[in-house]
C-alpha cells in the first residue's frame, strides 16, 4: 500500500480494487450495533481543514473513530493560522505532537503535497483547491459498484463545472485507470482547454448535455463553484440551468437504469432539480454513508500495518 | 513509496527443512468425525450450537463438522465465518493485511453456544482476537473452541475444548494443515530443520 493519498493517481487498478474490497468489509460495520473497530487503537489522526467544509471533516471524524483513532479537528478559523501561521510551521506542531496521519484540506492546490515533505505520518488529500480530491472519487466508484455492481466498462457524465473541480479531476484519474469510460460536460468556458491529454487520453468532451445522457450509466452533476469564479463564465443562472441542469424532463432521457450522482453539497434549481435529487434514481444520501466506510478503508490501510 | 513486505522465509540456516507428515486424509476424516461426536456428547445434541470458522482453513473446517454433525444425528448446525483481522494485536507488526468477510448465520449469536474452529492453536492470540470481536457482535451464552492440532507455545491463557491432535513442537518449527477446499489436498505436516542446525 501506498503512505500517503495525494492524488487519485496514486492508485493502480489494484490498489484502488482493495481500496474498495475493504471498504465494503467495512461497511458491515455500520449495519451493527457496537459501530467500533479496535483497530487503530493509539493512533493519532489531525483533520486539518483550512476550508468549509461539512460532510468530509464529519466523515473523516467519524471513520477514525470508528477504527478507535484519536481524532484532534484543526480548523483554519479559531486557530494560530487566523494570527498569520505558515502552512509549514503547523505541520511542524502537527509532527510533534505525533500524528500518525494529517487529513487536509487547503484552497490552494498542492498543498498536501507540500506537507507531506513536512511530517512523518501519512498524508490524505481531503479536497486541495481546484486540484484533487481522491477520497472523494473512491466514494463515487464505491457507489457504483454498489448500484451497478461494477466501474469498468460503465459510461459516466461528469457535468458542469469542470474547470473548478477538485471532484472532476479525481474522478476522471480513478474511473479511468478503473476501466470506466468518461465524458466530461459543461459550457465551453467551463471545461479546461486540452483537458483529454492532460488527464487521460480515452477522456471526452461534450458541450451538449441531452446529446449524451441517453448512452450513460452514471450522470455526475457538479456543483457550480461561485466562490471560485473571478469571471463571468456564463450569462445567467437561468441560462445555465436551462442548458447544463439535470431537470426531470432530462432525466427521462438517461437509460432506465442509470443513476444520478452529487458530490454535494449541491444548489437545487441550478445544477439539478429537487425532483431529481430527491427521485429514486439518486444516489445523493447514499454517497455520504458509502463516504465514511471508504475513509475507514483508507485509513485502515495508510495506518494499519507497519 | 511502497511498505515493505513482510519476509516469507522461514528457513534461515541454509539447511533443507524436514518434512513430516503427522496426518493423512484418513486421519483428517476420522479427527473431524470424533471432534463433531464430541461436540453432540459434550453440547447434549448441539442445540442452539452455532460453529464460526476463522479464515482461511477454520471456514470449512467448521462447514465439515456441520456436514458430519448432520450425518450422526441430522441436526442442523448453523455455520458462520469470523474474520479476526481488525482485532489483532500484531497488525502494526506487518504490511498491511486484507480483511476477510464476516457473515453470521441468520439469528445471530445472542444466548447461543458458539463454537470457535481453527486449524491450528499456537500462541493464542488469534484466539484472543476472536474472542474481542465476539463482544462486538453479540452475546453468546457460552464460547468454546475447535482446533485440528494444537502445537503449544500458548503466549496467552486459553485453551481449546476439542483438540484434533496434540503435536509437541519447537518453536522454529512450522505446522501446516492443508485442505482439499483451499489446497487441494486434506493433510497435516510439520516442517522443520535439520537436528542440530538451531
Amino acid at each position: 500500500m501506498i503512505k500517503h493519498l495525494l492524488s487519485a493517481a496514486d492508485l493502480d487498478a489494484q490498489h484502488a480494487t482493495l481500496v474498495l474490497d475493504t471498504a465494503a468489509e467495512l461497511a458491515a460495520v455500520s449495519g451493527r450495533e457496537v459501530k467500533k473497530l479496535p483497530t487503530l487503537r493509539g493512533r493519532t489522526v489531525v483533520n486539518l481543514f483550512y476550508e468549509d467544509s461539512t460532510r468530509t471533516r464529519i466523515s473523516f471524524e467519524a471513520a477514525a473513530k470508528r477504527l478507535s483513532a484519536d481524532v484532534i479537528n484543526f480548523s483554519a478559523k479559531g486557530s494560530s493560522v487566523s494570527k498569520g501561521e505558515s502552512l509549514k510551521d503547523t505541520a511542524l506542531t502537527l509532527q510533534a505532537m505525533g500524528a500518525d496521519a494529517v487529513v487536509v484540506r487547503h484552497p490552494a492546490s498542492g498543498a498536501p503535497h507540500r506537507l507531506a515533505s513536512w511530517v512523518d505520518g501519512s498524508v490524505v488529500n481531503a479536497g486541495d483547491g481546484t486540484h484533487e480530491h481522491p477520497t472523494q472519487a473512491l466514494l463515487d466508484a464505491y457507489t457504483m459498484r454498489s448500484r451497478l455492481g461494477r466501474v469498468a466498462g460503465l459510461h459516466v457524465a461528469i457535468v458542469g463545472d469542470v474547470l473548478h473541480s477538485r471532484v472532476a479531476r479525481s474522478n476522471v484519474l480513478l474511473l479511468t485507470t478503473l476501466g470506466a469510460k468518461v465524458t466530461v460536460v459543461g459550457p465551453p468556458t467551463l471545461i479546461p482547454v486540452d483537458v483529454g491529454p492532460a488527464l487521460s487520453p480515452d477522456l471526452r468532451v461534450s458541450y451538449d448535455l441531452d446529446a449524451v445522457l441517453p448512452d450513460v450509466d452514471v450522470v455526475m452533476m457538479l456543483r457550480v463553484q461561485r466562490e471560485r469564479m473571478n469571471d463571468s463564465f456564463f450569462p445567467s443562472t437561468r441560462e445555465y440551468a436551462r442548458r447544463y441542469g439535470l431537470d426531470a424532463t432530462r432525466m427521462r432521457r438517461l437509460p432506465e437504469h442509470a443513476i444520478v450522482m452529487h458530490p454535494g453539497p449541491m444548489v437545487r434549481g441550478m445544477e439539478i432539480t429537487p425532483e431529481v435529487a430527491d427521485s429514486a434514481r439518486s444516489t445523493i444520501v447514499e454517497q455520504v454513508a458509502n463516504g465514511v466506510s471508504v475513509r475507514m478503508a483508507v485509513l485502515y490501510l495508510l495506518l494499519g500495518g507497519k | 513509496m511502497a511498505y515493505p513486505q513482510a519476509a516469507s522465509s522461514s528457513t534461515t540456516s541454509g539447511s533443507p527443512p524436514t518434512v513430516k507428515v503427522i496426518l493423512t486424509e484418513t486421519d483428517l476424516q476420522r479427527v473431524v468425525d470424533r471432534i463433531a461426536h464430541q461436540i453432540l456428547e459434550k453440547t447434549d445434541g448441539a442445540d442452539g450450537t452455532v460453529l464460526l470458522g476463522i479464515p482461511t482453513r477454520g471456514v470449512p473446517l467448521a462447514r465439515r463438522l456441520a456436514a458430519r454433525i448432520a450425518a450422526f444425528e441430522s441436526v442442523d448446525v448453523p455455520v458462520g465465518v469470523l474474520d479476526v483481522t481488525l482485532y489483532r494485536d500484531d497488525l502494526r507488526l506487518k504490511a498491511t493485511r486484507a480483511i476477510g468477510p464476516t457473515d453470521l448465520p441468520p439469528g445471530g449469536i445472542d444466548g447461543r453456544r458458539v463454537i470457535l474452529v481453527d486449524d491450528v492453536l499456537f500462541s493464542g492470540r488469534t484466539v484472543r482476537a476472536a474472542l474481542d470481536a465476539l463482544s462486538d457482535l453479540g452475546r453468546p451464552s457460552s464460547v468454546q473452541l475447535a482446533v485440528i492440532v494444537d502445537r503449544g507455545h500458548r503466549e496467552l491463557p486459553i485453551r481449546a475444548d476439542y483438540v484434533g491432535k496434540n503435536i509437541p513442537t519447537a518453536r522454529t518449527e512450522i505446522v501446516k494443515v492443508t485442505l482439499a477446499e483451499t489446497d487441494g489436498i486434506d493433510e497435516v505436516k510439520l516442517l522443520g530443520e535439520e537436528t542440530g542446525t538451531k
